[in-house]
């Protein structure tokens, strides 16, 4: 560390604050996707071929959400109907 | 009946080998019958950092095959009659690792040993999974680096589901923490996590913060286990990790970096 570093150690510091942020996030992530059931893509698939013979939604158009909280879990199934669903019901 | 340790940590090169080297050293050297294998089939470098590399006659896969015993093919080390090295197959390929073969080697050397401490090598494949399969418990080696923290914590992710004691609804294995590499001065400088960053993310039992330091590379250029030089940074702190595993309570030394003096601030040094 040089005289014009001695100067200018009040800046902002490094890198590892960035570091710390990045990881806490995907690691969040990561582990929230490997607490998920290993059913999940299955009943997703089945509930869409359910809805199916009734509506006519497009494959994407369900979505399966599992989040895990301290005393219970929360499964929440998101399904957009079509505008023209109601005129073939 | 032996306790099996495993040293594992998903991303290579963090020091896995030198960990597995110096914690069986240490625990050897405080009087416990210990063995240490290599799971690295088809990349063995356990013999090359233990020193013991033209001693090989037997492997791993030749006893998981019985085309040896185990005890023709334990090397036993030079500096001290309570360890044996179990070195990995340089031709077979890591399928030559069957869950049947490696636990009946595990249960065979439980009867003799103490301790068995299961060098793990890198990734998550085939030779990674056997290493930890049978473990009751875990040593994660992690660099205060991103892309290591986040293979640690996949890694836990691994222990917690796939081993024997997550199957048969055991006791969890027991996870601790080495922290190696680590540079206190970039570290106060913001440039590098700190003990607390990577606790705040994997929250471990810490068994030892390990400094970087050039008596590692030294030691592995010699073949002789780090924990074995005294006059190191490296080697004292290794020698900590063993006492803490033990059940001591000891501070962490060198997670702080000597602070400078005003003029050598000044001047650069």
């Amino acid at each position: 560390m040089g005289l014009l570093d001695y100067f200018r150690s009040s800046q902002p510091k490094g890198s590892a604050n960035m570091a710390k942020e990045r990881l806490q996030i995907l690691v969040a992530h990561d582990r929230a996707e490997r607490h998920r059931p290993s059913y999940l893509p299955n009943l997703q698939r089945e509930i869409l071929e359910v809805i199916r013979k009734y509506v006519d939604v497009d494959m994407n158009a369900v979505s399966v959400n599992y989040e895990q909280e301290e005393t219970h879990e929360v499964l929440e199934l998101n399904i957009v109907l079509p505008d023209t669903a109601r005129n073939r019901a | 009946m032996a306790r099996i340790i495993v040293i594992t940590s998903g991303k290579g090169g963090v020091g896995k080998t030198t960990t597995a080297a110096a914690l069986a050293m240490g625990l050897a050297q405080r009087g416990s019958r210990t063995a240490v294998i290599d799971f690295d089939v088809g990349l063995r470098n356990l013999d090359l950092i233990m020193g013991c590399e033209r001693r090989v006659v037997y492997d791993f896969v030749n006893v998981i095959n019985h085309e040896a015993n185990l005890n023709q093919a334990l090397i036993r080390d030079k500096r001290c009659d309570n360890l044996y090295v179990l070195p990995a197959s340089q031709t077979r390929d890591k399928d030559a690792l069957t869950k049947e073969g490696v636990g009946r080697v595990l249960d065979e050397l439980s009867q003799g040993f103490d301790f068995i401490v299961c060098d793990s090598p890198a990734g998550i494949e085939h030779g990674a999974t056997m290493a930890m399969y049978y473990a009751d418990d875990a040593v994660v080696v992690t660099n205060p680096e991103v892309s290591s923290v986040r293979d640690s914590d996949r890694m836990l992710g691994i222990l917690a589901s796939k081993s024997r004691r997550a199957e048969a609804n055991e006791e969890p294995i027991r996870e601790f923490l080495l922290l190696t590499r680590y540079d206190a001065a970039r570290v106060d400088n913001g440039e590098m996590l700190s003990v607390k960053d990577v606790q705040d993310i994997l929250s471990l039992n810490l068994l030892g913060v390990i400094p970087e330091s050039k008596a590692v590379l030294n030691a592995s250029n010699a073949g002789v286990p780090v924990i074995l030089d005294r006059e190191s940074d490296a080697g004292l702190a290794y020698g900590d990790a063993v006492g803490r595993y033990l059940g001591e309570d000891l501070p962490h030394r060198f997670v702080n970096a000597e602070k400078k003096g005003f003029f050598s601030r000044l001047f650069g040094g």
